[in-house]
């Protein structure tokens, strides 16, 4: 069997909008180069809605595949459902990733909040925000020697998926 | 398909193949039967043993075959250790830049109260005798230097390190895995006591190896057993495997020059035309190297996607980043040499051997370039370089 499912190979082959979007409504950055992965997305949006959306990846096959389909998840998506983009979404829609590549949706989905903030604060506007959330986010782009993304993936292979704690957490 | 990951393995020679098939088919008994059927099968291994024993330049009494390189690894360090530690002496000398089979077998002997010391390899991938030499203690147990390095090529000075251990009486072991059938190996001339090989490096069978010991060396098992191995190494010998591998190191250790030759033909090539694409660093030593072993980083890109876009191409090659290794850090050989992480995870090794041709090496040049392009057009990391948001870590 191959490393990657035929959607991760089909997204990494062919990546669906790529490039950058000039003068975007909002620009989010994640990861860092010593880690190995760096996400970039930009969002054009017209009445609260995402009319356009692009990338730019340096990482590994899975790290681009994961933002080509994250951007195709919340293309013409109302930005109150952009939120609520999970690492688990992207993971599925790409007929899931290898235990150790979890991160790189984990990364796709906090480049997309980072974008959605980025947003927002030009905006001057804040609702819907959940500032835990971004605070991990910040912690894990700060080159720490990669620890707080070594904990992460940690914590995805040992089953405690993220994502189900975060519910947990808001309920 | 164009293969250049040769350092990883090798294609199996038709001379290698041949070899076995008589041991599958007609001389299939034990060797360790009494009746004359099992005994054939013992005389093919004593013919093994002395002809593995002429490509070393040692005595048939210093061959046991074992499971691969890496069993050998375990065993003479181990074995070292052992007699060490019976006197006391706790002290073991080695490079960061070691295989794992090395570097985990020491890892376990510190928590065992071994003094592991891990001496610098420099930016070309080459520790000098002269740091063994100072490195050295009176109860300095072993020496256990790698000839030549798996990712990068760079070839160590065998025959030195070996010259300053037997000065100093201490046990001097190299993995030979990535040199063996390579380039030449004479265990007298070159004061090696025990060294680890791997059969499928040199187009033999995979899972079968040798670890020479020199007479004397006390060994320690590391599979207890049976009589076999003269009791060091127990299980039924891999009588097949062990004939195919002897084939495939004499046809290797014959055509060795003639066969550097040609390698290094492509490899000009090869290192000039990558040498072309901006932001790159070649790793290893320039004038001690494994010719077949050719090693880059690319600024701005990350190994993976890189090795995967290859492979669409029909390229086999490897990388030393993180996400080809399914850890975070990018290749330990790498850090030891000092590139940054950064630099690290966008490292391309590729390993060519006397199969490949010119048009390999025109695909590969038409290949890489291209790819490294296309990474870098879609990397962030790239652009804020290019539009000096960041510092390019290496040099146009």
């Amino acid at each position: 069997m191959a490393l990657y499912s035929e959607k991760v190979m089909d997204h990494f082959r062919n990546p669906r909008n790529v490039g950058s979007i000039e003068n975007a409504d909002g620009v989010g950055e994640v990861g860092n180069a010593k880690c190995g992965d760096i996400m970039k997305i930009y969002l054009k949006i017209d009445d609260d809605v995402v009319s356009d959306v692009k990338f730019e990846t340096f990482g590994c096959g899975s790290a681009i595949a994961s933002s080509s389909m994250a951007t195709e998840l919340i293309k013409g998506k109302p930005v109150s459902e952009v939120l609520t983009l999970t690492n688990k979404a992207v993971t599925e829609a790409l007929d899931g990733l290898p235990a150790h590549k979890l991160h790189c949706s984990v990364l796709a989905e906090e480049a997309i909040q980072a974008a959605i903030e980025d947003y927002r604060s030009k905006q001057g506007r804040r609702e819907g925000f959940d500032d835990d959330r971004r605070k991990k986010t910040r912690q894990r782009n700060s080159p720490v020697d990669c620890f707080a993304e070594g904990l992460i993936q940690w914590f995805l292979k040992h089953d405690y998926a993220v994502e189900g704690r975060r519910r947990r957490g808001r309920e | 398909m164009i293969y250049a990951d040769n350092a990883a393995t090798t294609k199996m020679s038709r001379k290698a193949i041949e070899a076995m098939l008589p041991y599958m088919e007609e001389v299939w008994g034990n060797p360790s039967s009494l009746y004359v059927f099992g005994q054939k099968a013992k005389d093919a291994l004593d013919n093994a043993r002395e002809r593995v024993a002429a490509c070393l330049g040692a005595s048939a009494g210093g061959i046991y075959f074992t499971s691969g390189g890496s069993e050998a690894d375990n065993q003479a360090i181990l074995s070292a250790a052992k007699e060490g530690a019976r006197k006391g002496k706790k002290h073991i000398i080695s490079t960061a830049f070691e295989h794992h089979a090395v570097l985990h077998t020491l890892e376990k002997l510190k928590r065992e109260g071994f003094d592991i010391e891990l001496l610098d390899v420099h930016e070309n991938g080459i520790v000098s005798a002269e740091q063994v030499a100072k490195a050295i203690r009176d109860d300095t147990a072993l020496v256990t230097i790698m000839f030549a390095n798996n990712e990068i090529g760079s070839v160590q000075p065998i025959e030195e390190i070996g010259a300053v251990c037997r000065e100093r009486k201490v046990l001097f072991h190299t993995d030979a895995v990535q040199a063996a059938g390579h380039i030449p190996i004479d265990v007298q001339k070159q004061n090696i006591d025990m060294l680890s090989l791997s059969g499928h490096k040199f187009h033999g069978p995979k899972g079968v190896g040798v670890l020479y010991a020199r007479k004397g060396i006390p060994l320690t098992n590391v599979i207890e057993g049976g009589a076999q191995e003269r009791g060091k190494r127990g299980g039924t010998e891999n009588v097949p495997a062990i004939m195919g591998m002897t084939a495939a190191l004499e046809d290797a250790c014959a055509h060795i020059h003639e066969n550097t030759e040609k390698i290094l033909k492509l490899r000009k090539r090869l290192v000039e035309g990558l040498r072309k694409i901006p932001h790159s660093v070649q790793n290893g030593d320039g004038e001690h190297f494994l010719p077949g072993t050719i090693s880059f980083c690319f600024e701005g890109i990350e190994g993976e996607s890189l090795l995967l876009l290859l492979d669409d191409k029909g390229i086999c090659a490897s990388s030393g980043s993180a996400c080809t290794s399914g850890s975070l850090d990018p290749s330990h050989v790498l850090l030891a040499i000092g590139r940054p992480h950064e630099v690290a995870h966008g490292s391309l090794r590729l390993s060519i051997g006397e199969n490949n041709t010119e048009e390999d090496v025109d695909q590969i040049l038409r290949a890489v370039p291209e790819v490294v392009d296309y990474l870098r057009g879609i990397s962030p990391l790239w652009k804020d370089k290019f539009v000096g948001k960041r510092e390019f870590l290496l040099p146009e």
